[in-house]
């Protein structure tokens, strides 16, 4: 009741629409999203149908979201979310290990493949991430989401909201192809996010 | 309540339930797909017409607090379209916070505690100043000039512009003293009838485009159909107003035209900025700014007009020979 709120509240705010149903039917999916706004994992999840959205878990950065008691209570209490280290990365805290046992739990998982927000409006390159987890995962659908004009409404470095009207597109899902080469597939996939290709039958 | 805002609220409500009854009988006739998509479209627009007009009449009969509260509102969210279409760099966005949640508001308290005086120079003067003092302090020069403007045109014409509509309640008027709402009304309702019947003329009789680049399904036949039939309807409000009859058959042309060059003068901007509508929030017209747009500019001039010939003389008068020439 209370995440439905915050969910309704953020699309109020960000005028962002609500999906009449997910994008790649039921089950988990990975959603990934190009990064420009702190609000950018909120609106993809808030845009989300219901069911859908009990499902998702964000993936947040541990050294912002981890830090205090209160962050953590917001990430974790309210957005489900998955805290995934940046820096100092191990063996042991291997973020792809944390969402992978996330989605093998049969939750989805929201991603942000460029790695760190723009703050030109444009969509950078991906990292590797992405791959191995399709790679992992071949049989969970990728569910590519375009956000447009976040940036201007929370840009990086900025603490005011200037209450625009922002888009959160999401495009037919896709799989990693058998033996498809890492390259190959992150470019597919950021076409795909940009909608310049047509997906796959 | 007023007598006469009942009569003319239930008029409002007969011409609604016609449009309902006429949209239904319609949509069993269509045979192609693109009447279909017409009478589908025509049918979408009544439906948030019932809406658009319950507000506005409910707002009206609440009083001129909620009305103000209404049309700041609607400010918000037509400067919300109107900037999101636009396009705003970094440097703009502590400005854009200004603009929302200080400037708008404070415009708004004024108009709402009726102190016309700071309302009606609030925006062109310390606004004006305001917002290149502000976006200068960011040491960003590219586009300096362009961005600026942008931000003051939208505060003109989404706030200081929608705001001569709230502002129209608490202008004094001779012998016409506690029925301003009715004056309200009679603006909002011509410039929106007057959309709505260049829109029936044009979809019944349209032919040669009147400004193809700027606004390709507005007509010569639609707009003078419907701007004639619009002045015939508002002349016959007169009663409600502080004119007598040939006086509001002029108020009402003048709303008319301003109204149809308004509307033009958005869609060029719409245009120029790559877009078909505002927004979509309001199922059959667009965004709200697709449906402000033909106020926008009405407003201003409807509201100093009407005080310049009826009002109480508040202001310093002007020269004798100026008042001879405008015939006051």
């Amino acid at each position: 009741m209370k995440r439905r709120l915050i969910a309704a509240l953020a699309r109020l705010v960000t005028g962002v629409r609500l999906l009449h149903a997910a994008p790649h039917g039921a089950g988990p999916a990975i959603y990934f999203a190009n990064h420009a706004s702190h609000l950018d994992f909120v609106v993809v999840w808030a845009a989300l149908p219901a069911e859908a959205r009990e499902l998702a878990s964000p993936a947040a950065a541990e050294d912002y979201w981890g830090r205090t008691a209160l962050r953590r209570k917001v990430a974790c209490g309210i957005f489900q979310s998955v805290l995934i280290p940046r820096e100092g990365i191990t063996r042991e805290n291997n973020p792809l290990d944390r969402l992978g046992a996330v989605l093998e739990q049969g939750r989805s998982v929201i991603i942000f493949p460029e790695g760190t927000r723009r703050q030109d409006g444009e969509v950078g390159e991906f990292k590797a991430g992405l791959y191995h987890l399709a790679k992992r995962f071949p049989n969970i659908p990728l569910v590519p989401v375009h956000l447009d004009n976040l940036s201007r409404i929370l840009p990086k470095g900025s603490l005011l909201i200037v209450p625009l009207i922002a888009q959160a597109h999401f495009r037919a899902p896709i799989h990693w192809r058998e033996g498809e080469p890492k390259p190959d597939f992150l470019r597919r996939a950021r076409a795909a996010l940009l909608d310049e290709s047509q997906p796959e039958s | 309540m007023d007598r006469d805002i009942q009569i003319l609220l239930g008029a409002v409500l007969g011409i609604l339930v016609i449009a309902s009854v006429t949209g239904a009988l319609l949509s069993g006739r269509a045979r192609s797909d693109s009447a279909r998509q017409t009478i589908a479209n025509l049918n979408a627009r009544i439906r948030s017409w019932w809406v658009m007009s319950f507000v506005f009449g409910a707002v009206l009969v609440l009083g001129p607090l909620f009305t103000t509260l209404l049309f700041a509102c609607l400010s918000f969210l037509v400067m919300r379209e109107f900037v999101t279409l636009t396009r705003t760099e970094r440097a703009d966005h502590e400005v854009l916070f200004w603009a929302f949640f200080v400037i708008l508001p404070l415009h708004y308290l004024w108009v709402g505690a009726g102190w016309h005086g700071m309302a009606t120079i609030f925006i062109p003067v310390y606004a004006f100043a305001f917002i290149p003092f502000r976006r200068v302090l960011t040491g960003e020069t590219r586009g300096f000039l362009m961005s600026t403007a942008r931000i003051q045109w939208a505060l003109l014409i989404c706030v200081y512009a929608v705001s001569h509509m709230p502002m129209l309640l608490a202008l004094p008027l001779k012998n016409y003293e506690g029925q301003n709402a009715k004056l309200l009304f009679f603006f909002v309702l011509t410039a929106q009838l007057s959309d709505v019947l260049q829109y029936v003329w044009g979809k019944t009789c349209g032919r040669r485009p009147v400004a193809p680049r700027v606004s390709p399904h507005k007509t010569w036949e639609g707009t003078l159909g419907g701007i004639g039939s619009t002045v015939l309807v508002s002349t016959c409000l007169w009663w409600a107003t502080p004119f007598n009859p040939w006086q509001a058959a002029l108020m009402a042309l003048l709303i008319c035209l301003a109204g149809f060059f308004g509307g033009l003068v958005l869609s060029a901007i719409k245009r120029d900025l790559g877009a078909k509508d505002w927004g979509g929030s309001i199922a059959g017209h667009g965004g709200y700014m697709d449906r402000m747009d033909s106020l926008c500019f009405a407003a201003p001039l409807f509201f100093h007009l009407t005080g310049f010939y009826f009002g109480t003389g508040m202001d310093p008068a002007p020269p004798e020979w100026i008042l001879r020439v405008l015939g006051r």
